[in-house]
């Protein structure tokens, strides 16, 4: 099935939600508030759901994710980048404003593959659109509250969506319409600046990668890598 | 040994959720079907979320309760479709869940307070966040009593 058109556009949104539920799981007993903290690890783990049954549906699963190199994950670039301006930096507002663009392009294609013809891939769709609906409310709510809140709340949050922005080409392919008109909206109630388009930075469905994806995949496969086939 | 399909139902529903073990899976809407073939127990579920940690427990769960039962050979499987979803739970799961302190989602999305009953009206019932203790769960405050309660996110 991996060789399809459905099987290609499976395995990049699987590792788009595997990395960016690793990416989230940095958050945990780290994040402002115990609240936060829950919201972030429950999405986290609403990803790393997501990424077991789009994975599954293409490939034995542990395979896919733990014993590939980081040319051989599919995933767009902006699910590796880190949650703030540098590497090992997590910022709170930078990572509002990547969920927010995240989100809204997951629940546009869950909700594209839920309509399709393929009848697994569509089940997915379904349930996942559920989850992604609560991860875009929820940056969209931490948004409106940042970029409205205190100027220090949103410096930060309009740095991460200038850094954040380019890679939103990669991720919007095809639906970039479509996601504008959920991200538009919100950063202008939010009362933030929406970047010029300039640069575009791509790879990462053809598995050319930023230097993050290989720190990130060093992190996530070294135990699985030291004990193949350990079970517990 | 009867081996009807209703009675594999019957044991792999009265599972308590691993979570909230107030509640049976059959009553929130979990288990969505079983059968007997080639000799063994076959029991469908499906995951109320998709990374519902609570889900390899549950499979394990209906599997020592079928063996206790005499099934010796039992299959779980997973179906994804139609999704789960809030509606799926009973009657008695949302009874339940009352009794416990969770309240469900109500119409608008805003529970009753399962300890006084306040209603939201003219003090509010206020989210505190969006997600609580596991996956399905949000956090709320009751501005009549002031107690935290959690609630069922409507799915």
């Amino acid at each position: 099935m991996s060789e399809t058109a459905t099987g290609v556009e499976l395995l990049g949104l699987g590792d788009d939600a595997l990395i960016a539920s690793q990416r989230l799981a940095e958050w945990v007993s780290r994040a402002p508030t115990l609240e936060e903290d829950v919201a972030l690890a429950n999405i986290a783990l609403d990803q790393l759901g997501a990424a077991r049954m789009l994975l599954a549906a293409v490939g034995d699963e542990d395979e896919l994710a733990y014993r590939r190199d980081d040319h051989g994950f599919r995933n767009c670039l902006l699910a590796e980048l880190p949650l703030g301006p540098g590497r090992g930096d997590l910022d709170f507002g930078w990572t509002m404003s990547w969920l927010l663009m995240l989100s809204a392009a997951q629940l546009l294609r869950y909700t594209d593959l839920a309509a399709g013809s393929d009848e697994q891939a569509a089940a997915i769709g379904a349930k996942a659109v559920k989850e992604s609906t609560y991860h875009l409310d929820h940056a969209t709510q931490w948004m409106l509250r940042l970029g409205g809140g205190t100027e220090e709340s949103h410096r930060r949050v309009q740095q991460g969506l200038d850094g954040l922005w380019p890679y939103g080409h990669e991720l919007t392919e095809g639906i970039r319409d479509r996601w504008l008109a959920i991200v538009e909206p919100v950063l202008a109630e939010a009362g933030l600046t929406r970047p010029a388009d300039r640069w575009r930075p791509d790879g990462g469905r053809a598995g050319r990668h930023t230097e993050h994806l290989s720190y990130l995949l060093a992190e996530m496969q070294s135990l699985h890598r030291a004990h193949p086939g350990a079970q517990w | 040994m009867t081996t009807t399909p209703a009675e594999i139902a019957e044991i792999a529903g009265a599972v308590p959720d691993p979570e909230l073990r107030v509640v049976t899976i059959g009553e929130l809407g979990i288990v969505r079907g079983a059968e007997f073939a080639d000799g063994r127990a076959v029991v469908t579920i499906t995951p109320t979320y998709s990374g519902c940690p609570a889900m390899d427990a549950i499979r394990d769960d209906i599997r020592s309760a079928l063996a206790a039962a005499g099934y010796a050979e039992v299959e779980v499987k997973t179906v994804l479709s139609p999704a789960w979803s809030t509606d799926m739970i009973t009657e008695s799961g949302w009874a339940a869940l009352e009794r416990t302190g969770i309240a469900a989602p109500g119409p608008s999305g805003t529970p009753t307070c399962p300890r006084c009953g306040h209603q939201g009206r003219p003090t509010p019932v206020l989210q505190i966040s969006r997600y609580a203790s596991t996956p399905c769960q949000s956090l709320w405050s009751c501005r009549s009593c002031l107690e935290p309660f959690n609630a069922i996110k409507k799915l």
